[in-house]
């Protein structure tokens, strides 16, 4: 099963013979070229719409603290971001410089957060999909929707007698024991994308290998596994995002000195004296950068991969 | 296929560590939150007595509580109604294949990679509802534009504000919806849009009898995962507003009773809030599971 | 497949090499000379303050290592959140932040806070500490805080040129609440729009609890927290009055503006007054005004001789695993350098009263000459008159008055929650 991202279906394509223009045709197509420049001009505009917010960070990360004013924050900087509004005062690159050294170790942190936080709840993800879905065993359905329902609750629920366990097992309020937090909350969806990623495998495959005598963790490892792409691109794309934006984890299990990001944003963005907006600003950017990346970068397949079968029910 | 131990002792145990932990982390937890929630531990002391319902009977006698429930009902019915609709039509557009599909795709996407402290930071500025002379944010914007009649006081407008916060949620989360929806139409497979067009269905009934039945099933998974998100929202409240009576919902006055050491109001509140999820999800779930069955 | 692997281990790389960049380090039970000192104050002016005071607290400890563990956010409400989690599950700070007086009863009541009236009195500190906020920070008998700053919350910043522009004298303030009405038609009969700035629910709840001083005097509005005056008296419904007048004249979007904002609102001129604590002298300064010049301050109308006073203060948790060093720490914090330290990068003053007032800019000289003579009285806003969960309650009930201006329900919340506070 190759990778099909989707993305190379030519929708609409008609046969030839439908190509004859005749002249009703040819004021359909007509009509169809005004809906198409209709349609493009309405893409580009809520284009803008959702670009306004991230025009409005960037812009604002750029100004000096003394040409910050909500009144003209849709105006470009009025100076080059690395001159200061006046002598020896701070300029717009210093709003940078303010946010890495605030959240440049934070970032680290998170990543060595995010990652590992990922790879696992991926794979085991994997594995509990691929015996959900194909592996079976009585009650598979009933234990399917049990570990689902995890994924539907409200962290604030469990959040003090999670605090009180993590104090009384002595784990430390860095980021691994936000790692373990994070494996076992995203489990459930991890599971959930597997297993119907796998129910889109076909029986006879799984025929096959049973019949060549293969067990279980053998169909799983060189049958299966290989298959797997999409969904754990789904499954990695998702559960990093998840780790990496969390907050109410971090805020109740973690501090700012061996926490994620969240948290160290937190405190650069909502300080209680005289907040300097631009610094906020260049540091909600820099904090979403990871993610973006990953989004701009991996997009396509998260698509592909959602389409493979996966996030349907 | 042989049934038998040998059978299903394996894949049992693949999947029995994440059933323990499952029934520990959130079975075994919500089991200790109710619990608290019926106790009258409302303050750093231990409880003392159980007291059964009250703390629920007391909630709900609340106007505070019913007023936060307003307030998430109405963010609710605009932030699934808007990442439902914009989702739907940016999926709709732009799967008959456009130029730069994939720079819109990743625009209308991204959005949904930054937290919610991070774009709250923005939003704020955004939303604020000052008009007229001191305005900025979009009121401003809609002033340059010459839009003045726009200008609102948004998420402080008593009643309908909570409409202004599903906003940033809406930009957020309606990338995601139009990606499930885009890969649903995807998944229609081209020979049966073929086959209703050569049967000579308008465009209409195309969509009508074929495309919408086949993405009902995306339909719903994207209104569990957005419903279910809205119930809980809370770090989005948090990072535009803060804990304010306007734009307070169940979640957010959830962490005031925690704050002021209310162990028992903030369980009860918490365990209501689970029951909503519930009411919700287990349908769902229950439907979905014996679709399947059905299917297999 | 490679590639994926090695954008992976580029990236896990990168995370190490930026985490280990970081020094900044953890508390560690087994290390006596460390401190873990627990606060909300993680920016601005407060981390500046908080920065000046661990300088002089390393001199006078050099072996000492002070972790900062600050969460900031909703004025202390995430680290409280935090906090509580911590005492329930018996991993204390050595020392957290809190304000002086009733938002320390939950903890008392707890037994997590140790009781400090013997360092009190090794110190020398109930000689030093003026009488009337020993007095507010004894419970029953004990002493379980120390302050490091005092703040005043009953004071009107004045833009003096928009005040002169519409012909009203900047350096008299008026007598009482109605007149101070007077002064603010006029000013919008002058074309000020918003005459007085106002922020989010916390700073509502201060200027409320000024009309409550000044409609109701220091003695009875003291009474409101002890029980001695009701809530439903007609000083209170005065107040509520009085309150949805002032209320008239502030800024529509108030409900979302954090205090600075607000405050910001006065420098430019588009408001003349604002109700604010004494940190508000940071943003005059960053925008060089001078003190009488472009900006004035007077006790609010009807407050004159009343000195509304918050503190913030450092207990010594039950349990601390630093506790000798954190004792350090608290007497670094009462000493004189300490106090000055700080005072002067955060705009309070000190809590001792061997100050020497010419070390203060001159906003801080007419506190500290008013904290000394004046009557003192708690403030509500700041958690020195009520419990955090009266104090929640009664900002509900303010939070959603400013939006429905429904006078009677306004009384009914005051009264519930006192109701529930004393019962």
């Amino acid at each position: 099963m190759s990778v099909d991202t989707g993305l190379d279906k030519k929708p609409g394509t008609r046969s030839n013979s439908a190509k004859q223009a005749m002249p009703q045709q040819v004021t359909i197509r007509n009509r169809a070229r005004v809906s198409r420049t209709v349609k493009y001009v309405l893409l580009v505009l809520f284009l803008i719409v959702v670009l306004m917010p991230v025009y409005v960070l960037i812009v604002t990360s750029l100004k000096p603290p003394q040409d910050v004013n909500p009144a003209t924050s849709w105006g470009l900087p009025v100076r080059w971001p690395w001159e200061p509004a006046f002598e020896g005062g701070p300029s717009g690159f210093d709003n940078w410089a303010l946010a890495w050294n605030a959240l440049s170790a934070s970032i680290g942190r998170t990543f060595l957060l995010a990652i590992p936080a990922a790879l696992i709840a991926s794979f085991l993800g994997a594995m509990n999909g691929f015996v959900l879905a194909r592996w079976r065993f009585p009650y598979a359905d009933v234990v399917f929707t049990f570990i689902l329902f995890g994924m539907f609750i409200p962290y604030q629920a469990i959040m003090t007698p999670l605090v009180q366990m993590k104090t009384s097992l002595g784990l430390p309020s860095d980021v691994s024991t936000l790692l373990i937090v994070h494996v076992i909350y995203g489990l459930p969806i991890c599971t959930l994308i597997f297993r119907n990623y796998y129910a889109g495998i076909p029986h006879e495959l799984m025929e096959a290998s049973r019949m060549d005598g293969a067990g279980m963790l053998r169909t799983f490892g060189s049958i299966v596994l290989p298959l797997s792409l999409p969904g754990f691109v789904v499954t990695i794309i998702w559960q990093f995002t998840s780790a990496w934006n969390d907050f109410l984890f971090a805020l109740f299990l973690s501090n700012q000195n061996e926490g994620p990001v969240s948290l160290a944003l937190n405190n650069l963005a909502q300080g209680a004296q005289l907040a300097n907006y631009g610094a906020a600003m260049a540091g909600a950017l820099l904090a979403s950068l990871p993610t973006l990346i990953v989004y701009i970068v991996l997009g396509k397949y998260f698509i592909g991969g959602l389409m493979s079968g996966s996030v349907k029910s | 296929m042989k049934k038998g131990y040998k059978n299903w002792g394996p894949p049992l145990l693949l999947v029995a560590p994440t059933i323990v932990i499952i029934g520990i982390f959130v079975y075994g937890l919500i089991g200790a939150n109710i619990s608290v929630s019926l106790s009258n531990r409302n303050s750093l002391l231990p409880a003392t007595e159980f007291v059964g319902l009250d703390n629920y009977f007391a909630l709900f006698a609340e106007e505070r509580f019913i007023h936060s429930l307003q307030n998430l009902g109405v963010f609710t019915v605009f932030f699934i109604g808007g990442t439902m609709i914009f989702g739907f039509l940016w999926a709709w557009m732009l799967d008959k294949g456009v130029t730069a599909e994939g720079v819109f795709r990743s625009v209308f996407l991204f959005p949904m990679a930054i937290s919610f402290v991070a774009s709250g930071v923005v939003w704020r500025w955004l939303l604020n509802s000052a008009e007229g002379d001191r305005a900025s944010g979009l009121n401003r914007i809609f002033e340059i534009m010459g839009l003045d009649f726009l200008q609102n006081a948004w998420w402080s407008e008593p009643g309908w504000g909570m409409a202004a916060i599903a906003l940033p949620a809406i930009w957020q989360l309606a990338g995601y919806v139009m990606a499930l929806f885009l890969s649903g139409f995807r998944g229609i497979p081209e020979e049966l849009r073929e086959a209703a067009r050569m049967d000579g269905a308008t465009e209409w009934k195309l969509y009508r009898y074929v495309i919408f039945p086949q993405l009902s099933p995306v339909a719903l998974s994207a209104l569990i995962i957005v419903g279910h998100m809205s119930l809980k929202v809370f770090d989005l409240i948090m990072a535009i507003t803060k804990s304010i009576y306007q734009t307070e919902v169940p979640a957010t006055y959830l962490w005031v009773a925690l704050t002021a050491n209310d162990y028992a109001k903030s369980a009860t509140i918490a365990t209501i809030l689970l029951l909503f999820v519930a009411v919700v999800i287990v349908p769902y779930l229950i439907y979905t599971a014996r679709a399947e069955k059905r299917q297999r | 497949m490679r590639k994926p692997l090695s954008i992976i281990a580029g990236a896990v790389a990168l995370g190490l090499v930026l985490a280990g960049c970081s020094t900044t380090p953890s508390s560690d039970p087994d290390n006596a000379n460390q401190v873990e000192v627990f606060t909300w104050w993680a920016s601005g002016s407060e981390k500046v303050g908080l920065d000046a005071l661990v300088k002089v607290f390393e001199e006078q400890n050099p072996d000492a290592e002070f972790i900062n563990a600050s969460v900031a956010g909703g004025a202390g409400s995430n680290a409280k959140a935090a906090l509580a989690s911590r005492l329930e599950a018996n991993n204390p700070p050595d020392t957290f932040q809190a304000h002086a007086g009733a938002e320390l009863t939950d903890y008392i009541n707890a037994g997590q806070l140790q009781d400090l009236s013997s360092f009190f009195q090794e110190n020398g500190l109930t000689d030093v500490f003026p009488e009337s906020l020993i007095e507010r920070i004894t419970v029953d008998g004990a002493i379980y805080s120390v302050p490091s700053n005092i703040h005043r919350a009953n004071v009107v910043w004045a833009n003096t040129q928009v005040l002169t522009d519409a012909g009203i004298d900047p350096m008299t303030a008026p007598a009482d609440i109605d007149a101070w009405l007077v002064d603010l038609k006029k000013l919008k009969d002058a074309g000020v729009e918003t005459p007085l700035a106002l922020g989010t629910e916390w700073t509502q709840m201060q200027l409320f609890e000024n009309v409550l001083i000044a409609d109701l005097g220091a003695e009875d509005y003291s009474g409101l927290w002890t029980g001695d005056t009701a809530w439903d008296s007609a000083g209170v419904e005065t107040a509520i009055a009085h309150y949805g007048e002032l209320l008239e004249y502030t800024n529509s979007d108030f409900a979302g503006l954090d205090w600075d904002a607000a405050t910001q609102i006065v420098l430019d001129g588009n408001a003349a007054y604002n109700v604010m604590g004494d940190w508000a002298e940071s943003a005059f300064q960053q925008a060089g005004w001078t003190y009488d010049n472009e900006y004035t301050t007077w006790a609010t109308p009807g407050t004159d001789g009343v000195f509304d006073f918050l503190a913030d203060s450092f207990t010594l948790s039950v349990g601390a695993p630093h506790e000798a060093a954190a004792i350090d720490w608290l007497t670094t914090i009462s000493s004189a350098e300490g106090q000055k330290a700080f005072n002067l990068a955060k705009g309070s003053i000190p809590a001792r009263t061997d100050t020497v007032a010419s070390d203060y800019p001159a906003y801080q000289q007419t506190a500290i000459k008013s904290f000394g003579e004046d009557t003192v009285v708690s403030s509500l806003a700041h958690g020195a008159a009520a419990s955090i969960a009266w104090s929640g309650d009664i900002s509900s009930a303010i939070g959603k008055f400013g939006a429905d201006r429904d006078a009677a329900s306004l009384l009914d919340g005051l009264v519930a929650a006192a109701d529930k506070a004393q019962g």
